[in-house]
């Protein structure tokens, strides 16, 4: 009795932190289920990837890989890269999610940006389960983008008006992403070798060839130039 | 374009899953108690994601040519939309949504 008290408890203090990420899943969940549907995709792709990768940037990028000629090494490579930043996540998440028993595979397995950024910000009140209160945000938000990505693929073949350019979408979010990164960050040295190395990777490897180059590139940079960007970091 | 199988399709997303869960569960494996984080990761934690991201803006726009068709004229104007909305109200979804109507518009009526 007492237990469900604590659960119901947790899901109540959750559950508003939740809110903006209904708005915000529903409506890139939709749209990437919308643009599976567009690709030529029956909805239990939409369905079945955003319950299994459950991460918005790499699901619409696999759009791409699915329609491309089949790149395993590719395919891993560019995961592990898009999603590196979960590391930084996750060191920042080890004392947090400590203590949380049978709940922290799971935690570890939804965190997704917007979760993380809910748990690891949120001011958590003491009388509430902080191992409860992490779970229902993390599968809250996962319920919220798998239900979006799903009614999307089913709705997308209802869809009427023409689609054509739906998938800027996908443009559109790195682009708010970099944007709010850039305005965040005093030092944009990382920004430009990271346009600027993909740019000249481009041009030199082509469209389909041009990624593995640019991220060894960009590591390579980050590395040699770690002394003055530290410097400047501290300066 | 050759199709991929739907085994292919299979591995394809399997790899995304496991590309995914490696980054999510690799610092909880590494780092099983308050052992202190090496410095260089650390530092690569700082600065990747903004080549990152700037990196993924230029995946995206990828197969858009300067030199045929529109010369990138629609993918230029929606990107200033979304910057311009972005810079003005600060809204995630508003900038995202916003830019892609105006490319759709584009595409579908301007630039046709």
């Amino acid at each position: 009795m007492r237990q469900k008290q604590a659960i119901w408890k947790a899901l109540q203090a959750a559950f508003p932190y939740t809110v903006p990420i209904f708005a915000g899943f529903w409506f890139l969940g939709l749209t990437y289920g919308i643009y599976m549907n567009a690709s030529g995709f029956s909805f239990w792709y939409p369905s079945l990837m955003s319950l299994t990768i459950f991460g918005g940037s790499l699901e619409f990028l696999a759009v791409q890989m699915l329609i491309n000629p089949f790149a395993p090494l590719q395919t891993l490579l560019v995961s592990l890269m898009i999603q590196s930043r979960h590391l930084f996540y996750g060191i920042a998440m080890l004392d947090r999610f400590r203590y949380t028993g049978w709940k922290k595979p799971y935690l570890i397995f939804g965190m997704c940006d917007e979760s993380f950024s809910i748990n690891y910000a949120a001011t958590i009140p003491p009388e509430v389960d902080r191992g409860w209160f992490m779970l229902w945000v993390t599968a809250l938000n996962q319920l919220y983008w798998v239900s979006g990505a799903t009614l999307g693929g089913i709705l997308g073949s209802l869809v009427c008006f023409n689609t054509k350019g739906l998938d800027f979408v996908m443009t559109a979010m790195f682009v708010v992403i970099f944007l709010e990164q850039w305005l965040k960050e005093k030092d944009r040295t990382s920004a430009y070798i990271g346009v600027g190395a993909s740019v000249l990777c481009l041009a030199l490897f082509g469209p389909d060839q041009f990624m593995i180059p640019t991220m060894a590139s960009i590591l390579l940079l980050l590395t040699l130039l770690r002394k003055p960007l530290e410097r400047r970091e501290t300066a | 374009m050759i199709e991929q199988t739907l085994l292919q399709q299979i591995i394809t997303v399997a790899l995304c899953v496991a590309g995914t869960m490696a980054t999510r569960f690799l610092p909880f494996a590494l780092f099983p108690q308050g052992k202190p984080t090496p410095a260089y990761v650390k530092y690569l934690g700082r600065v990747l994601p903004l080549a990152i991201f700037g990196m993924l803006v230029v995946y995206c726009l990828r197969h858009v040519s300067l030199v045929t068709g529109w010369h990138g004229l629609p993918e230029a104007i929606s990107l200033l939309v979304v910057v311009g909305i972005h810079v003005w109200k600060r809204q995630m979804l508003l900038s995202i949504a916003g830019g892609t109507i105006c490319y759709m518009l584009l595409v579908q009526l301007v630039f046709v």
